[in-house]
């Protein structure tokens, strides 16, 4: 598929294709960061898909409860057993996906999507470096991904079930729920944790390491910016959870007591533990992780982001410099506000106004990342292609996300949303019409590198706007449920809790605030609908799309481009040498509208 | 074009590829063993008064094992000068005493945790506790050496004035008995922690030694024909070891004196 006239004038790009023999060990034994890069694109829209698709089941559940899922209930039934009789969502099989949907979309799908696909791939191309650092490493990463994702999808099919403990696997219940779910989650998250360790290593290094020459710091697009301190990020904020991790797994296995109090009863025996655990600590521990965490799943979709505004602006981003010290103060910042999530545990108001403040110190360079890219649209030439339209929606979408976050930084009003469907509203803002917009941009702008051809113009217009309303359908009802009470995790999505069939019970939830379960379920089966277009274009234009005609078809500045289409083995015909920043757009006097990186003046 | 900077530094860092990953891998098993120093402590501090073991592991043991380790460590410097030096005898000589150190690390943690865990502490049904390691067990008795106590919290501060320190063989018919359980890490938070840290610091020792021993043993092949590569991957290798060193010093205060 060699798409471009560049790639077809240098002949040893065919010999370099040559070299490697055989499908097991070009597509799936490849140390090649850019087939690495596709493996794990590949796998994580496969969860993905699957994550979203627990979350159908579970809409359906909350809108109609106790009734048959339709369609699919009889093959549930069929491939789990008891806990999906008659193809009804038991209370059971709803806390399993519950708790899988979030650690799948997490740990599986978005991370894996942003930062092992689009890193991958891009990172090394866009610094001018040949490889990753350590291209073993990069493939034994993926490796323990795969395996990782198995050992949580093969959870399902065991007696009793996935993991029922949420995807922030709170003990004592974690610990003592009889099933052995949480076991499979635990040995599953050490096995991702193992990769995205060996991942973060591997990026860290061939950012400092394989820059280009004249690749100063401050010439890397913000995207390799992005991923580099998301890099820390995993490097630094996993561990913890991987102590938490084991600690937990000896409590499960071994049966220790490192997160079970004295005094534990469960099922209204006394449990036959030694006790002296400590419940808080596992959350302090779960969530040193897991904020940074949050950022890891924002930080490279702001990345792909300002490259594509860029490039479809033609000017030069808005504050590169406020960009780069935002991205590395949100890192460093991300290490201290874990508590936030933990006002309600009772640990003191004392912690909770430290973490208060400096959960408000963290949306600072928040605030700034998304001005700049807002300021940057003034006054360009914009081109409206279906990336920049995902984007553009990206900017007011993860707004609306961030600035719902505040009143959940301020323990005084997180008292009444904490735990409510307005923080489901909250981060789903942020991950899902935020970061997946920015990973279907990334995946509409880099198709034509990766494959030669364009992804359909219209069927992305078909795609972007549908996925737009359905998003917004789909979660702003979900701040007025929180903010009227509604908690989070109930199988029967507050039926019960809403005291609908007491009569003159005070204070339960309107049938109005219950209603909007039935538009929330259209609208999500509406979101899924509005997928379709994606996956055929997705798959039809690999190879029936349009040919992109030259190796940078969006006229772009950045090295990624300058390339053969799709990039040899070793990336570069020869060693780029890099002369200028990465957003040269419309520089007066220049011929083009813009000038490559590697363009020596 | 071939990746960069495998064998040489990079001018501007100082640092070969590989140098520079293990250090950033060292930074994140800081911040592993980091979280289960900060379980250990909040562990602690939450205990009871009076019911955070002392004295429960054997000092001069865990005295041996740390110069084992250290020694093990200057093994490890002198096998990677000697590769600078270019005396590749004196590099197998060496690492070989690194192995045997490693070895005897591990052969003496063994021997603790089996010490460990025929260890048990009785509770008989008149309440008193029998305490001491295992002798005998039959269907009808079960034969330790140790001792009575009245208290559970006698058992807790070996190096209090008042510890029970005579040890008795002491034979226990099994119908007195309540609940047996040996001290294995479900016995007690720090029971738990203890082998939870050591547990993980010996898979890191080895882990370490398998490395070492591939580079002594098969691994040493590459000598022949790069030899700048080789003395790299011992000086890698040695890098992590002597984090397990380190680590092994931060424990053994923590676990054995404190």
């Amino acid at each position: 598929m060699q798409a471009s006239t560049h790639a077809i004038s240098h002949p040893h790009l065919h010999e370099a294709h040559h070299e490697e023999a055989g499908f097991w060990s070009k597509y799936v034994f490849s140390t090649d960061h850019k087939i690495i890069g596709i493996q794990y694109g590949f796998t994580a829209l496969c969860f993905l898909f699957f994550g979203f698709c627990l979350m159908l089941m579970m809409r359906w559940q909350i809108a109609h409860p106790g009734e048959p899922v339709p369609l699919v209930g009889l093959l549930l039934e069929r491939l789990l057993g008891s806990v999906a009789a008659k193809g009804i969502v038991s209370n059971d099989l709803y806390n399993s996906f519950g708790a899988m949907h979030g650690t799948i979309m997490v740990f599986l799908a978005i991370v894996p999507l942003a930062f092992g696909a689009f890193g991958n791939y891009l990172v090394p191309l866009q610094i001018g470096a040949p490889d990753m650092a350590f291209p073993r490493v990069n493939m034994a990463s993926y490796q323990f991904y795969v395996l990782g994702g198995v050992v949580m999808f093969f959870s399902f099919f065991i007696p009793g079930g996935a993991a029922q403990a949420g995807w922030t696997s709170y003990p004592p219940l974690a610990v003592a729920v009889p099933t052995e779910g949480q076991t499979f989650w635990l040995v599953g998250m050490v096995l991702l944790i193992t990769s995205s360790l060996l991942g973060a290593v591997n990026f860290i290094a061939t950012v400092i390491q394989l820059r280009a020459p004249g690749m100063t710091w401050m010439r890397l697009p913000f995207f390799v910016w992005a991923q580099f301190v998301t890099a820390f990020l995993l490097l630094l904020a996993f561990p913890p959870l991987e102590a938490a991790g084991i600690l937990q797994l000896m409590d499960k296995v071994a049966h220790t007591s490192f997160f079970l109090p004295t005094g534990l009863a469960v099922g209204g025996n006394l449990a036959n533990i030694s006790g002296g655990g400590s419940p808080l600590l596992w959350q302090h521990l779960f969530w040193f992780l897991a904020h940074p965490e949050v950022y890891v799943l924002i930080l490279p979709a702001m990345g792909i982001v300002a490259e594509i505004i860029a490039n479809n602006t033609r000017k030069p981003l808005w504050g590169y410099k406020s960009l780069v010290y935002s991205v590395l103060t949100i890192g460093f910042l991300s290490f201290i506000v874990w508590a936030h999530h933990m006002y309600l545990t009772g640990m003191g108001t004392r912690i909770a106004t430290f973490f208060q403040t400096t959960t408000m110190i963290i949306s600072i360079p928040s605030v700034i990342i998304l001005s700049c890219m807002f300021i940057s649209l003034w006054g360009g030439s914009i081109r409206f292609n279906t990336p920049m339209l995902f984007v553009m929606a990206f900017l007011p979408m993860f707004g609306i996300g961030g600035l719902t976050g505040l009143p959940l930084g301020f323990s005084y009003s997180d008292l009444h949303l904490h735990d409510t469907y307005y923080v489901i509203a909250h981060f789903h803002y942020i991950v899902a019409p935020g970061t997946i917009f920015a990973l279907f941009a990334g995946i509409y702008f880099w198709f034509p590198k990766a494959t030669g051809r364009m992804m359909s113009e219209f069927w992305g217009q078909v795609h972007f706007w549908p996925s737009l309303i359905f998003m917004n359908l789909i979660f702003q009802p979900m701040f007025a449920q929180g903010m009227a009470g509604m908690l989070r995790r109930m199988a029967d999505g507050g039926a019960s809790y809403s005291m609908a069939k007491v009569p003159d019970a005070i204070g339960g939830l309107s049938p109005h605030m219950m209603g909007l379960h039935t538009y929330i379920l259209w609208a999500a089966v509406g979101l899924a609908l509005a997928q379709i277009p994606f996956i055929i274009n997705f798959f039809w234009s690999i190879d029936n799309g349009k040919l992109a005609g030259s190796d940078n078809p969006w006229c772009s500045t950045t090295l990624e481009w300058q390339t053969p289409t799709p990039p040899p083995h070793g990336n570069f015909d020869k060693a780029p040498q890099v002369y200028r920043g990465p957003y040269e757009y419309s520089v007066p006097g220049h011929a083009k509208d813009f000038t490559p990186q590697n363009e020596p003046d | 074009m071939d990746i960069p900077y495998t064998i040489e530094a990079r001018p501007d860092t100082g640092l070969y590829n590989a140098k520079l990953g293990i250090w950033l891998f060292l930074a994140s098993e800081v911040m592993l063993f980091g979280a289960l120093f900060s379980t250990y402590i909040l562990l602690r501090v939450g205990a009871p008064e009076g019911y955070w073991p002392h004295g429960w592991l054997n000092i001069p043991v865990g005295t041996v094992n740390t110069i084992v380790l250290i020694t093990s460590s200057i093994t490890t410097v002198m096998a990677w000068a000697s590769c600078k030096m270019n005396q590749f005898g004196r590099f197998k000589l060496f690492h070989a005493c690194t192995l045997c150190l490693a070895l005897t690390f591990v052969g003496i943690k063994s021997y603790e945790y089996h010490d460990k865990f025929v260890h048990y502490e009785i509770t008989l049904k008149d309440g008193k506790i029998a305490d001491g390691h295992l002798v005998k067990r039959t269907a009808d008795e079960v034969i330790i050496t140790g001792h009575y106590v009245e208290d559970r919290k006698e058992l807790f501060d070996l190096r209090a004035a008042n510890a029970p320190r005579e040890h008795h063989e002491l034979t226990i018919p099994r119908a007195q008995i309540a609940k047996m359980e040996n001290y294995g890490p479900w016995h007690s938070t720090y029971l738990a922690i203890y082998f939870t840290l050591t547990g993980l610091h010996a898979l890191h020792v080895i882990g370490g030694a398998i490395v070492i021993g591939f580079l002594w043993g098969p691994g040493s092949k590459l000598w022949k024909t790069d030899p700048e590569r080789f003395t790299n991957r011992i000086e890698v290798s040695g890098l992590f070891w002597h984090f397990v060193d380190l680590v092994w010093i931060f424990l053994f205060p923590v676990l054995y004196l404190l």
